[in-house]
């Protein structure tokens, strides 16, 4: 490996060093509550639509969080977390646009 | 000698555009497309719940609390995972295998629990055409009714959960080998018998446990022709697998498992 890699690397180990390893049991412990919010709904028998709200607002919490501070975008460069979030949140736009309006037409009118 | 190699990166070649390595750009990439191959299944499975109107809620009380157990396996092993990388840019080999182990036990823990979800389901009939028939089980009705009304509903379902146990699986093994390199060879080929043995023939595990037989050959080639002692990088680099494997189920486990419960 050249030296602009192990540079680099080093300086990506330093930044690892400066966090309390008490955020980490945080983070650990606010994805272990929320998920036990997400099954004791499911016990109450909320409608579906509003379950489901529900339930995708945690996820997206609790995705924020992992990819915040488990795989830990917030540390990286501004360029690297625009990149990686635009590029993958661009591509799920492009997917809900094509699958959900056939999805209920479907529902409401059979397929054809 | 860490900030003198900084000083040298002008002279040496541009400084990365993503101000990191690029092994964990490679990883970021990686993951990029794989999470699309995630949000295409999710998609799917969201697509075919809301065109189809009488959509299956085969999961009781005893699938969620597994699956719950599940959930906390994972997480957990989020946090063992971070562990492990903390210890390794401190230096402490020793920790960083522990830490490393422990996310792999979390890892094992989680798929013989999901494989026990699939045997039980498969068992009382909610199965696919290309698994075998379980003899000496009479099929609950409830599940033969799904197979039949809603067949995408089983499709969707193993294809998403048995292509996230996939990535685990496969997260385990590389977990494995930057732990213990050449060491976890005869390991997993131990696992693989017991796997593939320890199954009934009519099991998808009996034939699913060859991967590991794969995964054995495939990692006895990577290590001959590139034996290594992995370093905190390498750590860092298999974390973020980890992490996207654990963060793909906080979006599975909610919409298959909780959106499709039926709690009496």
């Amino acid at each position: 490996m050249d030296s602009t890699q192990l540079a680099i690397e080093e300086r990506v180990a330093e930044q690892h060093r400066h966090h309390r390893k008490a955020v980490f049991f945080y983070v650990w412990v606010a994805l272990l509550v929320m998920t036990a919010i997400e099954v004791y709904l499911t016990y109450q028998n909320l409608p579906p639509v509003k379950m489901l709200t529900i339930l995708l607002g945690l996820s997206f919490i609790k995705a924020a969080l992992i990819i915040g501070y488990f795989m830990h975008l917030k540390y990286e460069v501004n360029i690297m977390k625009w990149a990686t979030i635009c590029s993958v949140v661009g591509c799920l736009i492009i997917m809900t646009i094509f699958f959900f309006p056939d999805a209920f037409r479907i529902l409401h009118i059979g397929v054809k | 000698m860490a900030e003198s190699a900084l000083h040298d990166i002008p002279s040496v070649y541009e400084p990365s555009l993503f101000g990191t390595y690029s092994k964990k750009i490679g990883m970021w990439l990686f993951l990029l497309s794989d999470s699309l191959t995630f949000g295409a299944l999710l998609y799917a499975y969201s697509y075919g719940r809301i065109s189809t109107a009488n959509w299956p809620t085969p999961f009781h009380s005893a699938s969620i609390v597994n699956a719950t157990v599940m959930t906390a396996f994972l997480l957990t092993s989020s946090l063992t995972m971070v562990l492990a990388v903390r210890a390794s840019v401190e230096r402490n080999a020793k920790a960083q295998t522990l830490w490393l182990l422990a996310t792999m036990a979390c890892g094992i823990g989680f798929i013989v629990l999901h494989g026990r979800e699939w045997s039980n389901l498969i068992a009382e009939g909610l199965s696919l055409p290309m698994f075998p028939a379980v003899p000496g089980h009479e099929a609950a009705s409830e599940f033969v009714n799904v197979s039949k009304t809603v067949p995408q509903f089983a499709a969707t379902f193993f294809g998403l959960t048995g292509m996230h146990m996939l990535h685990v699986t496969l997260g385990v093994i590389y977990l494995g080998v930057v732990a213990l390199r050449r060491k976890f060879i005869p390991i997993l080929l131990v696992l693989w018998l017991v796997a593939w043995l320890g199954t009934p023939v009519y099991s998808p595990f009996h034939y699913g446990a060859h991967v590991l037989l794969i995964a054995a050959i495939v990692i006895s080639i990577i290590l001959w022709l590139k034996p290594k002692v992995y370093d905190s990088s390498d750590v860092e680099v298999a974390g973020l697998y980890w992490h996207f494997v654990d963060l793909v189920w906080m979006f599975i486990f909610p919409l298959v498992y909780l959106m499709s419960a039926k709690i009496l």
